[in-house]
């Protein structure tokens, strides 16, 4: 028997479909739009084919340098920040309390980087790690160790990766906490009669637990950290030189600085690709694993 | 070999406990006999598990000795007691194969090779868990898990006492019986102590040599499973095992007669005046309670008769007191008027519920 076919019912699914497109996807084709053309002001625009692409992909142009400089260096702090955040965050995680009062005192303390606005963030560093008045800045050099992130490369990136571990390393045990938290009794008396040594009962108990979450934490502290703006902008400018010039840094400086529209939208879809290709690399690396076990 | 001797052991869960009602345990001695097959029985919240802990040494007991053959274990932790414990839920490492599973606390304490594996194998062989030894522990069915966990603890040479918490509890009905066999079949076979926690009076009475039964924290009686249907040492013993559970009733007893709501009947044992304000009570069961023609015996109105397959049980009142007898296949009940006939060796006297030892004739 054949289902009654009802055409009515798209008219139900309209009102998602309107309101997607007018958030998303019309903006995302001007995007779009704007990197196939060129545009000296006035309103007029001309075509340009896949001509920014074609620079901004291209090393050797400036466009292109400017882009890859600003790739690596993305790269190089989501990887630093994840090699630092993941461990640290499961160690944290793994010596919160377990019952009692100091739970919610702990999830209190934890949650509160959290719940800063990231300027804000990027504020309070910004103050916190100047030589002259900040606290950090000053004790660090009074130590005899010279530090300063106004001019020095290192200090600036030392402090960015120092704000962002400080501001996101929460998130990740949070969740390792979570992933913790349903592990029952059970397993760790069984594991104490079995004779497991501490390292034992991580590796067999508890990291198989943990797994999912990982791989959320992994995922959100790539996008984030890969997308990061504010907190660098705010502390250090993207400098010292260009030093601390992440994508997202560039392309604000490539829009709205020069003006240049049609590269800034080239720039912003390659971007948004790149984001999404590793995600989804990252998901099912990390999914094949998990099947793997099985 | 254990000999596990508990020397005036107790708990409380309190820092610090100011009455009895604080303990999870009260004071208690015992001796569990190498070899022997117990089960600990009583409802839920008695104490079984905490008792249980304390053996394995997953708790340490705020009060009291724990020996295993003379030595002193008490302050012991689990990893250095050669004893292995089975959990409600069952515990199987998910990331391993059910080899590793039952190799994981042999490479624990330090074997490798071919002792590893040689025992694995034989374990496996006795729980018939050859065929999945490859498999993962993810996805296989309760009673494999049961099966590994258990595994898991035969596999240890050094063992010498498994304690059972409840293990069957998350097993289906038509396995229990399996896996019930299988223990008992392990106990003949292995020399090994063995404790089994449970609230379900048939697990406890087929499996144990030795049942103790448990009730608010304190042990109410131990003995052998035809002793706890015979002389309950207590009216809860009485209650909590037997279905229908004994009947108590308030009386008053001098000598060899107890008097109930009013009716006098015949004890095979003379009990001295109890005083002291206690109260005293009979109990008989309904096994030895017989429903007779009117006029035979203690008269009692019938409320209802349930028909329980092999035997008939009459809910009846005696002076307002409701009881439970067994009807006699050759009786046919018409009308609410009967009566009762005890069996007067099996009528036992309590004192605030505990028994009182009558002087034989």
């Amino acid at each position: 028997m054949d289902k009654p076919v009802n055409q009515g019912a798209w008219l139900l699914v309209l009102p998602v479909l309107l309101i997607v497109a007018f958030s998303a996807i019309v903006p995302l084709m001007t995007v779009v739009n704007y990197s196939v053309q060129d545009t000296f002001g006035n309103n007029q625009f001309f075509w340009n084919g896949i001509g920014w692409y074609q620079e901004l992909l291209d090393p050797t142009t400036d466009l292109g340098g400017r882009f890859f400089d600003a790739l690596w260096r993305n790269l190089l702090f989501s990887a630093l920040i994840l090699a630092i955040e993941v461990p640290l965050g499961i160690a944290v995680a793994l010596s919160m309390p377990r019952e009692g009062w100091r739970v919610a005192a702990t999830l209190v303390l934890m949650a509160l980087p959290l719940l800063i606005p990231w300027n804000v963030v990027g504020t309070i560093w910004q103050i916190f790690a100047r030589e002259d008045i900040g606290l950090l800045g000053w004790a660090v050099n009074r130590l005899g160790i010279p530090y300063n992130y106004t001019a020095d490369p290192l200090s600036a990136w030392v402090t960015i990766i120092a704000m962002d571990v400080w501001h996101w390393t929460s998130l990740v045990a949070l969740l390792c906490y979570a992933g913790l938290r349903s592990i029952p009794d059970a397993f760790y008396q069984a594991a104490r009669i079995d004779g497991a040594s501490r390292w034992a009962i991580f590796r067999n108990i508890q990291l198989p637990k943990m797994h999912r979450v990982l791989l959320i934490a992994v995922l959100l502290r790539f996008m984030d950290s890969f997308m990061i703006y504010t907190e660098p902008f705010v502390v250090t400018g993207g400098g010292p030189g260009n030093s601390t010039t992440f994508v997202s840094i560039d392309l604000v400086k490539l829009a709205l600085g020069q003006f240049d529209l049609g590269k800034a939208a080239a720039l912003s879809i390659v971007y948004n690709l790149i984001i999404l290709a590793v995600c989804w690399v990252f998901y099912t690396v990390m999914t094949r694993m998990d099947s793997g076990r099985n | 070999m254990a000999r596990i001797e508990l020397r005036n052991l107790a708990h409380s869960y309190a820092a610090n406990p100011a009455g009895p009602q604080d303990y999870a345990l009260k004071p208690m001695d015992h001796v569990w006999e190498q070899g022997g097959a117990y089960a600990l029985l009583g409802p839920s919240g008695c104490g079984k598990t905490t008792l249980l802990n304390i053996i394995s040494g997953l708790l340490v007991p705020s009060e009291g000795r724990v020996l295993f053959d003379g030595r002193d274990m008490t302050e012991l932790p689990t990893q250095a007691r050669n004893i292995a414990q089975v959990f409600q839920f069952p515990v199987v490492y998910d990331t391993m194969t059910v080899y590793e599973n039952l190799a994981f606390p042999l490479r624990n304490r330090g074997l490798r090779g071919r002792d590893v594996d040689a025992r694995v194998r034989e374990i496996a062989d006795l729980l018939d868990l050859t065929p999945d030894l490859n498999r993962r522990g993810r996805g296989l069915t309760a009673d494999a898990k049961q099966k590994i966990s258990l595994g898991r603890g035969l596999v240890r040479p050094d063992v010498a006492a498994i304690l059972f918490d409840e293990p069957l509890t998350v097993i289906d009905p038509h396995l229990k019986w399996e896996l019930r066999s299988k223990l008992k079949a392990l106990h003949r076979a292995l020399d090994l102590t063995m404790i089994y926690v449970t609230h379900d009076q048939t697990e406890a009475l087929t499996f144990a040599d030795t049942v103790v039964v448990m009730h608010d924290g304190a042990v109410v009686q131990i003995g052998r499973p035809d002793e706890l249907f015979e002389r309950p040492a207590h009216t809860f013993v009485g209650h909590f095992i037997g279905s229908p559970g004994m009947n108590v009733l308030p009386a008053e007893v001098a000598g060899r007669r107890a008097v109930v709501g009013g009716h006098a009947l015949a004890l095979a044992r003379g009990y001295p005046r109890i005083g002291g304000g206690a109260r005293v009570e009979i109990g008989v069961r309904p096994e030895f309670a017989m429903l007779a023609p009117a006029g035979a015996g203690l008269p009692v109105r019938v409320r209802r008769i349930d028909d329980l397959g092999r035997v008939r049980i009459a809910k009846v009142e005696l002076a307002g007191l409701p009881l439970a007898a067994t009807v006699p296949e050759t009786l046919s009940v018409a009308g609410e008027e009967a009566s009762l006939l005890f069996d007067p060796a099996m009528v036992h006297v309590y004192a605030d519920g505990h028994l009182v030892e009558g002087e034989a004739a």
